[in-house]
């Protein structure tokens, strides 16, 4: 790398980790905390002997999981407004991940809570819970601790699926990464530079995983 | 002795049950079955496998709704399963008894404690302070209270077994339902854990037992029935029944599982 290309590297760093900081994170992390929530009442409603309200859910997963990411950033963004709905690009984005999150995640804690044994639930009648408790506090810890590995690959797909969102015109790190790429000509420096970032962000993020894993591990036979 | 004493006058009744049918798809699990307990004793009901002794028991703690038949305990309104069961019937009804699971199913991400005090403190919503007192109390009584804050997975099954039965005590039931409770043990470490249901009999509690341990059975129970079918095909005192069966199936099982070979 030449003079010239590592000062342009060390000045883009700031508006980068800004980006990243400002709009790649949050826009993560509020999607992920939403797309658990949506995925956990779809999981159980998977789980219902109500076929219609299985039905309902299966039919969701199957669309979410079938069509792009890429085509319902743009369903939402740029489809709507023909008929009427008008969202800007932040709420856009985060919609269209907390939907997709939902459909993935609904899977894994739906298969979580069915890998806890029966005899868990029964225990948790036996004293005296009802459902909601008992899945409360008793079912979905322990499906959490078998969940983890695949939410992790769910969440890290997620950091990097943000990028999409500059598609739909939010400055989250690849847009300013673009911005300044074709403001100095630099494209393979700014990519890779943005490549780090985003590869930094999910090895901290592995690392919190294999922690997270740890603790939850704690009353289990090794 | 035990801190929670039993709260039942000796010799009233207790449990009642009348002409429980239960049925999986198809299978007829129990045809009509009659039980009844008196306060402060001890029925041990035994069969084959298959017979339905299991679900039986199952349906008294409303882990299985019944198809029909009766079921009363203690202060409980009869409850008729002719009709669907309302959520709240079936709570009232789960709340007179306690059962001790084969194969223990100790919540493995609490502590022993924890897993004592779980329905006391978040089910019934007595003082924290009380809860883990008498929890306490009832561990050092088995003789696990330095094990109080460890999990399940770290303790022997024959450990993991008393602390569930102390979990049901903490209920403070009225009645207590055993299911196999030493089934899933290593044989050295059963008497530890029928001594202790043994000495449970002594102080009066009332207790309905699944067993094929039939010496367990003759010094503990009041009266033994035998289910096969899906039906009490006789029941006595454990002495005669045991010694005498008055019914050829009940001979035959009773054979089987004296000389096994």
């Amino acid at each position: 790398m030449d003079q010239s290309s590592w000062e342009l590297f060390v000045a883009s760093l700031r508006p980068l980790v800004v980006a990243a900081v400002t709009a790649t994170i949050p826009l993560a992390l509020i999607s992920f905390a939403g797309g658990l929530a949506l995925a956990l009442v779809l999981a159980l409603m998977r789980l219902s002997s109500r076929r219609w309200l299985s039905g309902v859910a299966r039919a969701y997963i199957s669309v979410v999981r079938g069509t792009p990411l890429l085509v319902q950033l743009f369903v939402i963004f740029y489809g709507l407004p023909s008929v009427g709905v008008v969202i800007p690009p932040w709420p856009s984005a985060i919609l269209a991940f907390v939907i997709n999150v939902g459909g993935y995640a609904a899977e894994i804690i739906r298969a979580a809570i069915l890998s806890v044994p029966k005899g868990q639930w029964e225990a948790a009648y036996m004293v005296g819970m009802s459902r909601s408790v008992a899945l409360r506090r008793i079912i979905l810890p322990q499906a959490a601790r078998v969940s983890v590995p695949p939410l992790s690959n769910t969440f890290i797909s997620l950091v990097k699926d943000t990028s999409l969102a500059s598609l739909i015109l939010v400055t989250e790190m690849f847009r300013e990464a673009q911005r300044i790429a074709a403001f100095s000509q630099e494209f393979m420096l700014l990519y890779i530079e943005a490549g780090l970032i985003y590869w930094l962000i999910c090895l901290v993020l592995s690392s919190l995983q294999s922690a997270l894993e740890t603790r939850l591990d704690r009353y289990v036979a090794h | 002795m035990s801190p929670i004493e039993p709260t039942v006058p000796a010799g009233t009744p207790l449990l009642d049950v009348v002409g429980l049918r239960k049925s999986f798809g198809s299978t007829e699990v129990l045809r009509s079955v009659d039980l009844s307990v008196s306060a402060g004793q001890v029925l041990a009901i035994i069969g084959p496998s298959g017979s339905g002794k299991t679900t039986a028991l199952r349906c008294l703690n409303g882990l299985e709704v019944a198809d029909g038949g009766t079921i009363t305990i203690g202060r409980a309104p009869t409850v008729d399963f002719g009709v669907t069961p309302s959520k709240a019937q079936l709570a009232s009804l789960r709340d007179q008894s306690a059962m001790v699971f084969q194969h223990y199913n100790l919540f493995p991400h609490k502590t022993a404690i924890e897993n004592i005090i779980e329905g006391p403190l978040v089910v019934q919503r007595r003082p924290e302070a009380e809860v883990r007192a008498e929890a306490l109390e009832l561990l050092e009584r088995v003789g696990l209270a330095d094990k109080r804050d460890t999990y399940p997975f770290e303790l022997s099954g024959g450990q993991q077994q008393r602390v569930g039965i102390v979990r049901a005590l903490a209920l403070r039931p009225r009645l207590l339902l055993f299911d196999e409770p030493t089934s899933a043990l290593d044989p050295e470490l059963v008497g530890d854990v029928l001594g202790l249901i043994k000495e449970l009999a002594l102080e009066g509690w009332t207790m309905v037992i699944v067993t094929h341990e039939l010496q367990f059975a003759r010094e503990v129970a009041h009266e033994v029935a035998f289910i096969d079918g899906g039906t009490v095909v006789e029941r006595g005192r454990p002495d005669q029944l045991l010694r005498e069966p008055q019914h050829e199936r009940t001979r035959q099982f009773l054979r089987r599982l004296l000389h096994p070979f």
